[in-house]
């Protein structure tokens, strides 16, 4: 083990180095890390108990360490709410990438004031999640001042988009964008440029080029964005609350209901703990996939 | 040709991306009751947002909680990166892990477990609803500490430390090393973080959602619940203000970390 880290930290270089000089004392990250235990480990592991315990009685809950919760998961109605999550979370990252990677490859290759439209896009990424959320139930309303202006009312209205899946996969786009551009642009903007013209110097196409060359070189940018999209998206329940009109159920909101109206907080912690079980995985695969990177890539 | 078709993408997608801001706050300015109907411009929503004392309640909650949480948040990230930056690999990766873990996790996950977290604690030492002020800012501390830790030590580490190095030589223990040498030139970076830690906090829905009590809802937690009767003026209004007061903080963070990684960094940067 020892020697494994030796032998990690003398690849990197620099660091054995700086781990040897005068440095500040390691027990100051102490606060924060009690803080980190105290108040997210503690109430993550207090979460998993309470996915093994259930209600009895209006209030109370009993710890008799039972799967009752995760079994009554596999109800074919929860199913279907855990389908249509995936979905939602899919469909939400492949179209975010769709848009995101040709924006990001723009920005990173061709644009000109490169920081500043860069700031633009964090810019709308951290302002209110709940504003930029409910400002589209005016700008899909058919009486928004656009559409009327345009004479669309009656074809907006036609397609039916507020309170809808719709309205939803608008909301999921929109608000998910920001997260899925930025490491994309990360990526790109350290790309070496010389080596596409290179490739297509020596016979590819534009399009070979890009596949054979890009797409490898920013792969881990592309997995990046996909999971820091993918990830919070399988707990989204505000975009659905506020767009959806509460009429589409989604797993954050089967969670935020066991914590609501029905009180039931065991069967909710159960539900989160399956979303972080599937979070787990994701990441685990993420760090795999960019091990072998490292590898290939020296 | 190519290059042409990804410039209109990108110009449309930046449409897109200010539209429902931009929206939101011209509508503020709409002098009528209903929302989607221009009748003029005023500010006379403004002054009755700030008339409504659920608002007022919720805005002094949110900005109380989110002023606190900063000032805890860069405390707690500041000694976090510093001790970090040179710390071994074994000790510093899985720190790192649960800082990113703190960032990472789904809101909706780690608010539920701080509600369980706080009603037992609370159990525990017979309170009856502990849920309150104090509870939102111990929640977005967690991860607000790991965003000005994530800042500050970026800087930490691009700066070079052999100006901390020559200060240790030299005899002066870590808090004098702190004061003299590190502090002046990380102040912007911990500013900046502050000030992010700070939207962060008042933008804040999820966390805050599950563990606010009755009497302590924030901003954002009085408009979803608003919403149930739809979009009002007074909403868009209240909307804007909060825009703004969050654009502000993000430009000035903006600033101060940009002039000192072009003004003060040039002085030091060769042979660091």
């Amino acid at each position: 083990m020892a020697t494994e880290v030796a032998e990690a930290e003398r690849r990197r270089g620099s660091t054995r180095a700086g781990a040897t000089g005068p440095r500040y004392p390691g027990w100051l990250a102490l606060p924060a890390l009690a803080w980190y235990v105290l108040f997210f480990v503690g109430p993550l592991a207090i979460m998993g108990v309470y996915s093994f315990a259930e209600v009895s009685g209006f209030t109370d809950v009993a710890f008799n360490w039972n799967l009752g919760n995760y079994r009554y998961l596999w109800d074919p109605l929860y199913g279907e709410i855990f389908l249509r999550t995936l979905k939602l979370a899919l469909i939400g990252t492949v179209t975010t990438l769709l848009i995101g990677f040709p924006f990001a490859y723009y920005l990173a290759r061709y644009a000109k004031h490169k920081t500043l439209l860069l700031m633009l896009v964090i810019v709308p990424f951290w302002t209110s999640f709940l504003i930029r959320t409910y400002s589209w139930l005016i700008m899909l309303d058919p009486e928004f001042p656009l559409f009327r202006a345009l004479g669309l009312e009656e074809f907006v209205a036609d397609a039916e988009l507020l309170y809808t899946t719709k309205a939803i996969y608008v909301g999921v786009v929109y608000n998910y964008l920001p997260l899925m551009v930025l490491p994309l642009y990360a990526a790109l903007e350290r790309m070496d440029w010389t080596l596409v013209e290179a490739a297509q110097d020596l016979g590819d196409n534009a399009f070979r080029a890009f596949r054979r060359v890009t797409l490898p070189l920013v792969l881990p940018g592309v997995i990046a964005g996909s999971l820091l999209v993918f990830i919070p998206l399988t707990g989204e329940f505000l975009i659905p609350s506020i767009l959806g009109g509460e009429k589409v159920f989604y797993v954050g909101n089967l969670i935020a209901q066991q914590f609501g109206e029905a009180r039931d907080w065991p069967f909710g912690a159960a539900i989160a703990m399956v979303v972080i079980g599937g979070m787990t995985v994701a990441l685990m695969l993420y760090a795999r996939v960019l091990g072998k990177q490292e590898q290939y890539g020296g | 040709m190519a290059r042409r078709l990804l410039r209109v993408h990108a110009l449309l997608v930046f449409a897109f991306l200010y539209a429902p801001i931009l929206v939101v706050v011209v509508l503020a300015f709409n002098g009528g009751r209903q929302v989607l109907y221009w009748e003029g411009f005023s500010t006379k929503w403004f002054a009755a947002a700030l008339r409504n004392p659920d608002i007022r309640d919720s805005l002094q909650t949110s900005l109380v909680v989110a002023a606190l949480n900063a000032v805890v948040a860069c405390v707690l990230g500041t000694l976090l990166a510093l001790a970090l930056s040179r710390m071994r690999a074994w000790v510093r990766v899985p720190i790192d892990a649960l800082a990113y873990m703190t960032l990472v996790t789904p809101e909706i996950v780690f608010g539920i477990a701080a509600l369980i977290f706080f009603v037992e604690a609370g159990a525990l030492v017979g309170l009856e609803s502990p849920l309150g002020i104090w509870t939102i800012l111990v929640a977005h501390v967690v991860f607000n500490a790991s965003v000005v830790a994530l800042i500050v030590r970026a800087r930490f580490v691009g700066m070079g430390q052999s100006f901390e190095e020559a200060s240790f030589d030299l005899g002066a223990g870590p808090l004098a090393t702190f004061r003299q040498v590190t502090l002046p030139r990380l102040a912007p970076a911990i500013l900046a973080g502050g000030l992010l830690a700070f939207t962060f906090s008042f933008d804040d829905f999820y966390t805050s959602f599950f563990v606010s009590g009755v009497d302590s809802e924030t901003l954002p937690i009085y408009i979803f619940s608003q919403l149930r009767f739809g979009v009002s003026p007074e909403i868009n209004a209240t909307a804007a203000m909060i825009l703004g007061l969050t654009l502000a903080a993000i430009v000035v963070a903006y600033l101060v970390l940009r002039r000192t990684s072009q003004g003060r960094e040039a002085t030091v940067a060769p042979g660091v």
